[in-house]
């Protein structure tokens, strides 16, 4: 079974002392040479990953990690080198690697580590004490917990392919000769089940989850009864009609669109010509209801964060206002290359990536009181809902906008759901998308990944199946 | 990496509380990529990795614990977390002897090839990259946009477990990747194309980036003028090469025994049946040349073989890593494979590919009246238990008259595994294959994908055109 949507994010970290860490990107900044700058982020974390079968553990993982990333700036020239070790030796070699890199590199006034900017750090708490304290015999506890009441939940339920516990603890530091010097530490948690629905000779699948800073809140009833509700409703589907409709997308996938769209509102793809929004700030891009922002201050974001990947505050970054193409999301270097200021916008892939521009925590303006996704439902009348999506990373591109995705889920008639629908793919572009908004749900949903999920519903889609 | 007598001690230790087996899975990877992006070398990136992961299984339980840490105490300590799962168990005094059987590579088989050369110079990879560059910016004024890739790891695994075996690889992978953009007045389109080979800068001596530049930035030119892809079920020409994603998505990842021993595949139970079309006989083979997903013994220390996973249409067998197999009573087939040390194994394929047939390519597109050329894939994506896939194209042309015509824009495709296989009715002679990167459960592999060009009698195709 594959899904498109990974609960367990970026992945976890510890329990040490955040200073520790501090002190070794201290230590390694302090080589620095003169006429070069560094960049060292360190990153150390623990994770815990339960998956139960058949009323056992089928396998307990339990791990540490750590891990060292060193950018090195001399005359405009960047190099980069990490390591999964944090051992004093390895260090050196390391920054030495970097430099080597470095002196390869086409010179190019544009890069640069970040400079302190002067804009607060809003505090997020995204640190759950309890976690630390709760006994591994507990979480063995929950994920067989879920796999049985996923198991039990509906007589159709032939199998659960999948019942996951994980939890984890990410500690970061960031130290440049620049100025930056930022730490970071978050925990995580998450529950996730795939159950195999049955009818004769049909199968159908479905999945649900609950995430959470930590242990407590996850929870069991709405990740099983996501789960079996998608798979079961499924239960008989047919491929699906051809021909124009609108299209109503869940939260979920919904938070999946979202991210394809935020790809083209990198500052980096736009300065680089890669981005159909490229030249049209100013411009009308989409229909006036829809507003789009990047908030990762708001806590209650999965990708909340104080601090962006290159140690600057995070901020609020409103991209679309009203239709209309407002801003781009900046690092430093794609900033500069663009005669502007860093958004505080830089992410990275743990300490083996290097910065770029990207969203953190998007959302939508909601739309009116009482659009819940029945609301949403009502408001369309006729349509198709979609309630999962294959085939994002080979159908959609967001340098030209074509998009073309794998759908299942449920024909609208009479403003309800209807009979269950497969093998069928929904096409646009997201530019004509953007255009042809029909509803926005209020029902904003804080998911995992770097949107919030909130019903979607679009018009004027090419639906083809039979 | 390790000495015989620490293993012992390791896996002896893992077993002190009992448990069937244990595994010690030690990894030392370095990694080296540079980027050529907008006319410059942006970033060159140097990383190294080692440690070891130590998985105990205990009934129906596994304990996986991994560290960076390979010194003696380190790994006892790994041992010691991953035997947690076992304390229930009757515990007791094991003692494990490993070798002196070595299965490592013979005669440099898999190893020794993969080894030959180390990663290119900084200088020379440079070098490459800039002659990417040019050519694809000459091959016509509308490329706008290239960004070139290359990238190397070189990797030794040691795999030792409390059945005696001791079993040790190098591989040395290499790739370039080239991507353009091209502007015209009907907006942005993106061509691409990439060489990987488990090999080291050798695979310089085969592969032309030229040729790779020209192939990438004629595809994004082409598609300037290209029309919307249609929508609905037409016959669809897979040329030879990139159309063998369509086997690892409609049957590979269907046949992995994960999938069949939880009855969460359409292929569950049906070895001796006929599953596709007589054309069809598919093989998956860890031991071919240097293709992508080569190798001379798997992440479990088994040697790569060739699999026959489909003979005439006959299902034959399915894909097997050690513990599945194990409940089976039977061996391993050679596909138990990991992303690194940090990574339970899992059964994965290797290079997966249809044996050719004996018709001419030509030929197979002359016989079609209309329907769809599909010159290049991308990806795409399966959900094992109903069978129903995606798979993209980057490369399409209509077929009008028996007649490769107008380039369309890209779009998915979408059928259903057993249902597609029995469609195939035209194998061609001209067999190649092309590289992929796989991922199932969180995990990348690298892969290779394998065909002739061949004929589906019908597809669904998810264009815009009404």
């Amino acid at each position: 079974m594959s899904t498109d949507l990974d609960p367990t994010g970026p992945s976890a970290i510890a329990d040490g002392d955040p200073d520790q860490l501090l002190a070794i990107a201290d230590r390694v900044a302090g080589w620095a040479r003169s006429g070069e700058d560094i960049e060292v982020y360190v990153a150390r974390g623990d994770e815990t990953e339960i998956r139960a079968y058949a009323g056992e553990v089928e396998s307990l993982t339990s791990a540490t990690s750590a891990g060292i990333g060193i950018r090195v700036v001399v005359d405009h020239r960047l190099g980069f080198a990490w390591a999964g070790s944090l051992e004093p030796s390895v260090l050196e070699e390391t920054l030495a690697e970097a430099r080597d890199n470095a002196s390869f590199a086409t010179a190019d006034e544009h890069v640069q580590l970040a400079v302190p900017d002067g804009v607060p750090a809003v505090p997020v708490d995204l640190w759950d004490e309890g976690l630390a304290g709760v006994p591994t015999t507990r979480k063995v506890e929950l994920a067989l917990a879920l796999e049985a009441q996923a198991r039990s939940a509906d007589p159709r339920i032939r199998q659960v392919d999948h019942a996951d516990y994980g939890d984890g603890s990410v500690e970061t530091a960031l130290v440049s000769t620049t100025g930056i010097r930022a730490s970071t530490r978050k925990t995580s948690g998450f529950i996730s089940v795939g159950v195999i629905a049955g009818e004769g000779e049909a199968s159908q699948t479905g999945g649900g989850f609950s995430v959470g800073r930590g242990f407590d809140g996850l929870d069991l009833d709405k990740a099983t009864d996501d789960a079996v509700t998608r798979a079961v409703r499924l239960l008989g589907a047919t491929k699906g009609p051809s021909g124009r409709a609108t299209v109503v997308f869940d939260r979920r996938v919904a938070t999946t669109l979202l991210s394809v769209v935020s790809s083209a509102l990198s500052g980096e793809a736009v300065a680089k010509g890669r981005s159909f929004f490229a030249g049209r700030i100013g411009e009308m891009v989409g229909d006036p209801a829809l507003t789009l922002v990047d908030d990762p201050t708001d806590p209650r974001a999965y990708g909340a964060a104080a601090y962006d990947a290159e140690g600057l505050a995070c901020r609020r970054n409103v991209l679309i206002d009203a239709g209309m193409l407002r801003a781009f999301l900046y690092d430093t270097v794609s900033a500069s290359r663009s005669g502007v200021t860093s958004t505080g916008s830089a992410v990275r892939g743990g300490f083996s990536g290097t910065p770029g521009p990207g969203c953190r925590a998007l959302t939508l303006a909601p739309g009116p009181e009482g659009y819940d996704e029945d609301g949403v439902l009502a408001a369309v009348g006729e349509g198709l809902f979609v309630q999962s999506m294959t085939g994002v990373h080979s159908g959609v591109n967001p340098i030209s906008g074509d998009f073309s995705v794998g759908a299942e889920g449920l024909m609208i008639r009479d403003g309800k759901l209807a009979e269950p629908v497969r093998e069928i793919t929904v096409a646009s572009t997201l530019q004509r998308m953007l255009q042809s908004l029909v509803a926005v749900g209020a029902d904003l949903e804080w998911l995992p990944g770097i949107a919030a999920g909130q019903t979607l519903a679009i018009g004027d889609m090419q639906l083809s199946g039979t | 990496m390790i000495d015989s007598p620490v293993l012992e001690r390791v896996l002896s230790e893992a077993l002190r509380h009992g448990g069937e087996f244990a595994e010690v899975f030690a990894e030392d990877r370095s990694t080296s990529s540079a980027l050529l992006d907008d006319g410059r070398v942006e970033e060159l990136s140097s990383g190294r990795e080692r440690g070891a992961g130590i998985r105990v299984v205990s009934g129906e339980t596994t304990g996986f614990a991994h560290t960076a840490d390979l010194t003696e105490a380190g790994l006892l300590r790994a041992a010691e977390a991953a035997s947690a799962v076992a304390r229930s168990g009757g515990g007791g005094t094991a003692t494990v002897a490993v070798g002196p059987l070595d299965r490592g590579a013979p005669d440099g088989r898999g190893a020794g090839r993969a080894a030959l050369t180390p990663l290119g110079s900084k200088g020379d990879t440079l070098e490459l990259l800039n002659r990417a560059d040019d050519a694809a910016r000459s091959t016509g004024s509308g490329i706008t946009q290239v960004q070139a890739g290359c990238g190397g790891s070189r990797r030794q695994v040691l795999i030792a477990n409390s059945e005696g075996l001791l079993a040790h690889d190098q591989q040395a992978r290499t790739r370039f990747s080239v991507s353009c953009v091209a502007t015209g007045d009907t907006g942005l389109q993106t061509g691409f194309e990439s060489a990987a080979r488990t090999l080291g800068f050798e695979l310089f001596d085969e592969v032309s980036v030229e040729e790779l530049a020209q192939l990438a930035a004629g595809r994004a030119l082409s598609k300037l003028s290209a029309r919307p892809a249609p929508s609905g079920e037409l016959p669809v020409v897979l040329a030879g090469g990139s159309g063998g994603i369509l086997f690892h998505e409609a049957c590979g990842h269907g046949l992995e025994a994960d999938h069949i021993v939880k009855d969460a595949s359409v292929y569950t139970g049906m070895v001796g049946q006929q599953v596709a079309s007589p054309l069809v006989t598919l093989v998956d083979d860890g031991t071919v040349g240097s293709e992508w997903g080569t190798f001379a013994v798997d992440d479990e220390g088994r040697p790569a073989q060739r699999n026959v996973l489909i003979e005439n249409g006959i299902l034959t067998d399915y894909l097997w890593d050690y513990l599945r197999a194990r409940k089976e009573g039977r061996l391993s087939s050679g596909n138990g494979r990991r992303q690194t040390y940090q990574h339970l194994p899992m059964v994965r394929m290797t290079n997966t590919f249809l044996l050719a047939g004996e018709e001419d390519p030509d030929e197979i597109v002359a016989q079609t009246p209309r329907g769809v050329y599909v010159a290049k894939l991308g990806g795409g994506q399966v959900n094992t238990t109903t069978g129903d896939f995606v798979f993209g194209t980057t490369e399409a042309y209509l077929i009008e008259g028996g007649k490769i015509t107008e380039p369309l824009r890209d779009a998915n495709l979408i059928g259903n595994g057993p249902e597609v296989l029995k469609r195939i009715d035209a194998v061609a002679t001209d067999f190649s294959m092309t590289p992929g990167t796989c991922g199932k459960d969180g995990q990348s592999v690298p892969v290779g994908c394998g065909q002739a060009t061949m004929r589906l009698t019908g597809v669904t195709i998810g264009g815009t055109a009404e």
